[in-house]
């Protein structure tokens, strides 16, 4: 731990929500997309227990608690809106749900 | 050089996150999203953050992927076989490389991120409320207290959600009889 210093920590975070950016910009799964969506969320929480820990106060965590009860409450609404959307469109590729752009 | 610990997590971390934007099968995605999830709880614990490492083993590597991976097998839905058209390979590879250079830049070269936590304490801040500490009962005293009214807005929020969950799963065409 003494070792392991802030900007270590931001890096983590950073590389973390990259990768979840990158998943949602090539994924074509709706279901991945929004897994690679919960990804970013994760590495902000990160970076928000890490500011929290090397600023010594208790905020940035309890900031962190309630990220996980939206994140929760908003898994619940997406996948029933993605649940809805298969029973209509019978497909949760991305790039077949295209009926407004043609 | 950062400890092995923090190092060891944050290689699994990343690893299952690649993982989990690679796989073709999305049951394997899953997979990777949960390893990535409790890489992310390791890091908690190796930051203090007790409780919110229990938080995120519970709530998100649980519940929620949990959730995930009912619907996955609920759909039943298999990416088309063939590769990625080129452009949208070189779209990924291009935000992660730029970006993540970017994230390499700004918290490690450019000298944003103080390397220690020298140098003195501001005045409004040498007398903290809220201490960092690792208890879960600090949580509940500041969640009480002054976050209150996020606490109840929240609680309001899961409602909110639960309502218009089974509002949006019912089969449309039973209201028409």
């Amino acid at each position: 731990m003494e070792n392991t210093s802030l900007a270590h920590h931001l890096i983590l975070a950073g590389l973390l929500f990259v990768l979840g950016l990158t998943g949602v910009l090539v994924r074509r799964n709706l279901l991945v997309v929004y897994m690679c969506l919960e990804l970013m969320l994760a590495a902000a929480t990160l970076a928000l227990v890490a500011f929290s820990r090397f600023n010594r106060t208790m905020d940035g965590a309890v900031l962190v608690f309630f990220v996980i009860t939206v994140a929760a409450a908003e898994v619940a609404v997406g996948l029933a809106l993605i649940v809805a959307l298969f029973r209509r469109r019978g497909t949760v590729q991305s790039d077949a749900l295209n009926t407004l752009r043609d | 050089m950062p400890d092995g610990l923090f190092m060891f997590f944050a290689a699994l971390t990343l690893g299952a996150a690649l993982l989990l934007v690679l796989s073709r099968n999305a049951v394997t995605s899953a997979m990777g999203m949960i390893l990535a999830l409790v890489g992310v709880a390791a890091e908690f614990f190796l930051l203090d953050a007790y409780f919110l490492g229990v938080l995120q083993v519970l709530v998100y590597a649980g519940a929620v992927m949990v959730l995930f991976l009912f619907i996955i097998m609920l759909l039943n839905t298999d990416d088309p076989e063939g590769t990625y058209p080129w452009k949208t390979a070189a779209i990924g590879l291009a935000t992660f490389f730029l970006l993540g250079a970017g994230v390499l830049w700004l918290f490690h070269w450019s000298g944003a991120v103080p390397k220690t936590l020298a140098g003195p304490t501001p005045p409004e801040l040498t007398v903290n409320p809220a201490e960092f500490s690792t208890s879960a009962k600090s949580f509940g005293r500041l969640l009480y207290t002054k976050y209150l009214l996020p606490l109840e807005i929240a609680g309001f929020l899961l409602l909110v959600a639960l309502v218009g969950v089974v509002s949006l799963s019912k089969d449309a065409k039973e209201d028409n009889a």
